[in-house]
């Protein structure tokens, strides 16, 4: 009696955990449903049931979007431009804080403490405030919306704002490699540089690779920056594209829409699934000797 | 090959005094052993050596050229660190051609290099290993493979058998020697265990607080210890030391303790009345200069077994005298009960003696 009691209650609480787990998700699994069956469809009734199979919606792959008499960038220069920035700051954040990150841990110099809390406090305030800062400077070095210089302007401001968290991730990653290595690697023949990168860079591969996939993404998923200092479309990412062609149309061209978000979460997707045995190792593991 | 000499070497980290004022010269090919306790500056004399560590005072010679501002890599040491510090994302085979490689040698040349070197440590089976990948005595191998494959003019290793079982441990003294002399590379080796440096070393140097107490060949350190901290850390078990006081008595002279009272001889009166300070002193007896007298006689004291540590060939008799307690070495033969009373006696000819105040040796 006591005994199915007890598993009355367990299979209860199991129940609850997973009504807990499901209920928030139901929103999101429907958004992210509605956004694929549309992309393919004429029409989506009840949110998820699509009408008329068709793969019109995609026609922007093969001609530009034509508005109101305005024919907008090819979506391919777009997806460029995309990657460009990603892989940019993705670039840009990677060097410069596996850089700054073994300074921050290996070499002394006065004020590094301090430092390093400064960065955990700026890192909690949020980077919108800097906008107006950051467009005063671009603009005053005339990199304000003008095409590529202030593409790639927007790249090292992006860079710079996830550099120092990133910095101080990797310092944790590189405190814990014993001085003796180092100083092996030194007698036996390596400069200081080339110590960082023969013996101590290969140690500390899952705190790039982490480093390097977080940075992929949150570059990918940029827009606040893009769009507010780009004005060329020639030079819009994907996202602030997205949210143009939104603002554009008077009269939404759902399944337009819908297809190029499709389009613009499919690498993502892949990226996902390739780097996530990578991404996995690095929580579980911490650092793999 | 080369010397190197330490010249009033100082090595300050903020206020810790790691080395003080140390000077000392190891001859070319010399194998000597830096020994002293836990935290007393041997790692960082080393490193001193290796480049490392800049000393904050004094310089350093490899042969007559002064090396202070030479960075490690144009050294030429090979070093074995103690925790060996093998590169762990690399085989065997690389770790061991890594200094070669960074010096540009020929592939061939590398290959060759790495095979002599591993057929000498007989690791020639682990070259496709990782370092995860094996155990601490084969580490230790790979580690050294990797400080002499690239032919050092200084050899350098600290404490790199602590890490190895007893067995090994004294299977490796014996081939680290063997190998040293064969090669005749200058060797400065750091260990805390008195045995390894007295069996190994051509010469001691003794660390304590980051001051040479005494340099000096093993049985030197043994018969002729400069001071209390010598004295007390070489050998094992280690010396009995009795405070005492030097009394004269009409022409006899004695040295009072406590529990007994030693009748000196002509020649050790003369001595301590030259060159003792103040007559306080402390008596130094190893145990194996402490014998059993068949019967009360002249010179001999009572005293009680207080407790037995057999050894196998050798017993430690724990000797007690009011409160005072003598550790005794004698052969296994002796068969004597705990509680039992004995008649013991000091050979004068072997004892130390050192003044209480400065700690220094005046017999
Ligand atoms: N980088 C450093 N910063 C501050 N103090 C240090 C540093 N390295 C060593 N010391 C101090 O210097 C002294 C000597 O250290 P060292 O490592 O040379 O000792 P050791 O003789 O090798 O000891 P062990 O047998 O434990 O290895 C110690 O008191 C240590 O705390
Ligand atoms: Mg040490």
């Amino acid at each position: 009696m006591a005994e199915l009691k007890r598993r009355v209650r367990r299979i209860l609480g199991s129940i609850l955990v997973y009504a807990v787990l499901t209920v928030p998700l139901i929103p999101i699994f429907l958004m992210y449903t509605w956004l694929f069956v549309q992309a393919f469809s004429d029409r989506v009734i009840f949110g998820i049931i699509p009408q008329g199979l068709t793969l019109r919606n995609w026609a922007f792959l093969n001609n530009p979007i034509v508005f109101g008499g305005i024919t907008h960038t090819s979506i391919w220069v777009i997806l460029r431009n995309t990657l460009i920035f990603t892989f940019g700051v993705t670039g840009l954040i990677t060097v410069v804080s596996s850089l700054s990150g073994y300074a921050l841990s290996r070499v002394q110099f006065k004020g590094r403490t301090e430092f390093m809390q400064f960065i955990l406090a700026l890192h909690a305030f949020p980077a919108v405030i800097l906008l107006i800062a950051v467009f005063y400077i671009l603009n005053k070095m005339g990199l304000y919306g003008k095409g590529l210089l202030a593409f790639l302007g927007i790249i090292i401001v992006k860079a710079g704002m996830e550099i120092p968290m990133s910095a101080w991730i990797l310092k944790g990653f590189f405190d814990v490699i014993p001085w003796d290595l180092e100083w092996a690697a030194l007698i036996d023949g390596c400069t200081r540089l080339g110590t960082w990168r023969r013996v101590i860079l290969p140690m500390i591969m899952p705190g790039i690779a982490a480093i390097s996939i977080f940075s992929f993404i949150a570059g990918w998923g940029e827009f606040i920056l893009v769009y507010t200092y780009m004005a060329t479309e020639e030079y819009f990412t994907l996202s602030v594209f997205i949210h143009r062609m939104i603002g554009e149309i008077m009269y939404v061209r759902w399944g337009t829409i819908a297809a190029l978000g499709v389009f613009y979460l499919l690498p993502i997707i892949f990226f996902f699934i390739f780097t996530q045995k990578a991404l996995l190792r690095i929580y579980i593991g911490g650092i793999k000797r | 090959m080369v010397s190197v000499t330490l010249e009033n070497i100082s090595k300050y980290f903020g206020k810790v005094r790691a080395v003080e004022n140390l000077n000392l010269k190891i001859e070319d090919g010399e194998f000597i052993a830096l020994l002293g306790p836990s935290g007393c500056g041997k790692t960082t004399t080393l490193l001193m050596i290796a480049g490392i560590y800049k000393p904050s005072k004094g310089n350093i010679y490899f042969g007559d050229k002064i090396v202070n501002d030479l960075p490690p890599r144009d050294r030429n040491v090979g070093m074995v660190f103690q925790s060996y510090a093998l590169y762990p994302h690399m085989k065997v085979f690389d770790n061991i051609a890594f200094p070669l490689k960074l010096r540009k040698e020929p592939k061939d040349f590398i290959k060759k290099k790495v095979q002599e070197v591993a057929e000498l440590l007989k690791i020639e089976d682990l070259l496709d290993r990782k370092p995860s990948q094996l155990s601490g005595g084969q580490q230790q191998r790979v580690a050294l493979g990797r400080a002499l494959a690239k032919e050092p003019n200084v050899f350098l290793m600290d404490e790199p058998l602590a890490n190895l079982d007893a067995k090994l441990r004294v299977i490796m003294r014996v081939e680290l020697k063997r190998l040293q002399k064969r090669l005749g590379i200058t060797t400065v080796y750091v260990t805390h265990d008195q045995v390894e440096a007295m069996t190994m070393a051509d010469r001691i140097a003794v660390l304590s607080n980051g001051r040479l107490q005494q340099v000096g060949r093993s049985e030197e350190l043994y018969n002729k210890p400069r001071n209390l901290f010598v004295a007390g850390f070489i050998g094992s078990p280690p010396m009995n030391f009795v405070d005492c006081i030097f009394v004269e008595e009409g022409d006899e002279a004695y040295l009072e303790a406590e529990a007994f009272r030693l009748r000196l001889t002509d020649s050790i009166k003369k001595i301590l009345k030259e060159n003792a300070r103040s007559s306080e002193l402390i008596l130094g007896v190893r145990p194996e200069d402490i014998i059993i007298s068949e019967r009360k006689a002249e010179g001999s004291f009572e005293a009680e077994i207080y407790a037995m540590e057999p050894l196998g060939r050798d017993v430690i008799v724990n000797l007690r005298m009011n409160d005072t307690i003598l550790k005794m070495m004698t052969s296994s033969l002796f068969k004597g009960a705990v509680g039992e009373k004995i008649w013991v006696r000091i050979s004068l000819d072997k004892i130390h003696i050192f003044d209480k105040k400065t700690e220094f040796a005046i017999l």
